[in-house]
């Protein structure tokens, strides 16, 4: 069943702002949870007052319902020194957490949704890049991916071509590694933590780890909100509204090779939350 | 030059307003991105002292400090508007017709704009309590744009758009946010195309550009 699997991955639950008001009523795959403490010290708990696993990373507070939990996986660059790490809040979407994933992995959209931003619209091809499931981690990455960009971060003076590698350590978590503009030999971090409330509704956590000395804290939370909130309105208007994991019933093109690895890879680990097997 | 500071936060409606007067009379401003949420900066004891409300935009210009929204397209209007058509204050009759479509977005704000809120920020508001009254105004809307484009008008105010329409459109077109759709409010889809397709339109997240009508407005 999908919720058998996707209790035993961990999911981000609350950051330092959500707990500031005291204990944090939330849900996640469908059921009660309640945060309370802080980052430093949180405490989760089910309905019925049962204490949860709990950890804190990447400014989160993350919880898991399973008994057998797969380890948390790693982001070693929000421990290196230098970066600006900026939890984004909470964002509520109804959709499917899965297609809120898949769309963050999507470059093709940047021109049309993000424009002047991300993309612009008489710049909208994407040139051929490199998508595979990676076996010795078990994650899906895309590589070589090139995009002209106006306004590729807060800290880009102008339009460039921007690189990007995009990761998929969990099924609800989409890293990407971009480059920094006034670093041009590192890489910016951008992740979302996708926490599903059920199989049709999501809170998700965008967080950053950069390099940027030049804006401030409220600038950069300004420049991912902007750009994830015009997302939220194609997001909750896509139907089906679970995932299609059946191969027949979306016809990809080449800019979606990452989609069709992510969907690939979902079925194969039963990562069935929020997703469709067969056409309804 | 710039004419002003806009305290702004890029999310709110309210702070859309005075972007896009702004925009449409082609006045530059700077802005400070000030931290709505999550970090309630609005509230912090700086934004206090120029606000006590604890609300966003503030307006500052020289030695003026503005709080309320509907003060500032007014004071847009009023300082950079020379036709006069966005807000005819002098007129008898638009006049203060303007000013009680201005007393009605304040309405829309406390209704869809905190459904809004709700929807996508969790606000702790009640949110059927505040969905019910958004679609009560929405639906008095629609009848009165109705009645408008039977009359063979299109903007809430006389024959051209005034500060009332700029007021009453943000809170509108992202009633969709809250889960509160158009597709049963067909003035109103109208209405809102007919402030997208103004020139000078500028989008927000959530109000998305006129793709099928740039041709022709380019052109």
């Amino acid at each position: 069943m999908s919720f058998d699997h996707a209790k035993n991955d961990w999911y981000a639950v609350a950051d330092a702002a959500a707990l500031k008001a005291g204990p944090y009523r939330t849900k996640l795959l469908g059921q009660d949870v309640i945060v309370s403490g802080s980052l430093e010290k949180p405490d989760v708990r089910d309905a019925d007052g049962n204490p949860l696993p709990v950890q804190a990373q990447f400014s989160h507070v993350w919880t898991t319902l399973g008994d057998k939990p797969r380890p948390l996986f790693p982001i070693p660059e929000g421990d290196e020194e230098g970066r600006v790490l900026v939890p984004c809040g909470v964002v509520r979407v109804k959709c499917s957490p899965l297609r809120a994933v898949e769309n963050f992995l999507d470059i093709a959209h940047f021109p049309f949704v993000h424009t002047d931003i991300l993309g612009t619209e008489d710049r909208p091809e994407v040139v051929p890049y490199k998508a595979e499931i990676r076996e010795d981690v078990d994650e899906v990455w895309a590589t070589q991916v090139k995009f002209f960009q106006p306004q590729a971060a807060k800290s880009a003076e102008g339009g460039i071509v921007t690189e990007y590698e995009y990761r998929v350590p969990a099924p609800t978590t989409a890293v990407l590694y971009k480059t920094c503009p006034p670093k041009p030999d590192s890489l910016d971090v951008i992740a979302i933590f996708v926490q599903p409330r059920s199989e049709e509704e999501c809170d998700v956590w965008p967080w950053m780890a950069l390099y940027d000395e030049g804006s401030t804290y409220a600038e950069l939370v300004q420049f991912q909100q902007e750009i994830f909130l015009q997302d939220r309105s194609i997001l909750e208007n896509q139907r089906p509204i679970k995932l299609p994991l059946d191969p027949k019933m979306e016809i990809p093109t080449r800019a979606d090779m990452t989609s069709i690895a992510y969907r690939r890879w979902l079925k194969r680990r039963g990562a069935t939350y929020g997703a469709m097997l067969v056409s309804a | 030059m710039m004419d002003f500071t806009l305290y702004n936060y890029v999310l709110s409606g309210n702070c859309y307003k005075i972007r896009l007067m702004a925009a449409l009379l082609g006045v530059e401003y700077r802005t400070r991105a000030v931290n709505f949420y999550p970090g309630f900066e609005h509230k912090s004891e700086e934004m206090l002292a120029l606000n006590p409300a604890g609300t966003l935009p503030i307006l500052t210009t020289g030695d003026v400090v503005l709080t309320e929204t509907n003060a500032m397209l007014a004071w847009l209007a009023l300082n950079h508007d020379p036709t006069g058509k966005w807000f005819p204050a002098a007129d008898p009759v638009l006049g203060p017709e303007v000013q009680n479509w201005l007393a009605f977005s304040s309405r829309l704000t406390n209704s869809a704009g905190l459904a809004r809120l709700h929807a996508i920020l969790q606000w702790p508001v009640d949110p059927e309590a505040v969905g019910k009254s958004a679609l009560k105004d929405l639906r008095e809307l629609e009848l009165y744009l109705t009645d408008r484009v039977f009359d063979g008008r299109t903007w809430l105010v006389g024959e051209h758009p005034t500060i009332a329409d700029i007021a009453c459109f943000p809170y509108v077109a992202l009633s969709p946010d809250a889960g509160l759709e158009h597709d049963g409010h067909p003035a109103i889809r109208n209405w809102l195309y007919a402030v997208r397709s103004l020139p000078g339109f500028v989008t927000m997240p959530g109000i998305h550009e006129l793709h099928e009508l740039r041709e022709t407005a380019d052109g």
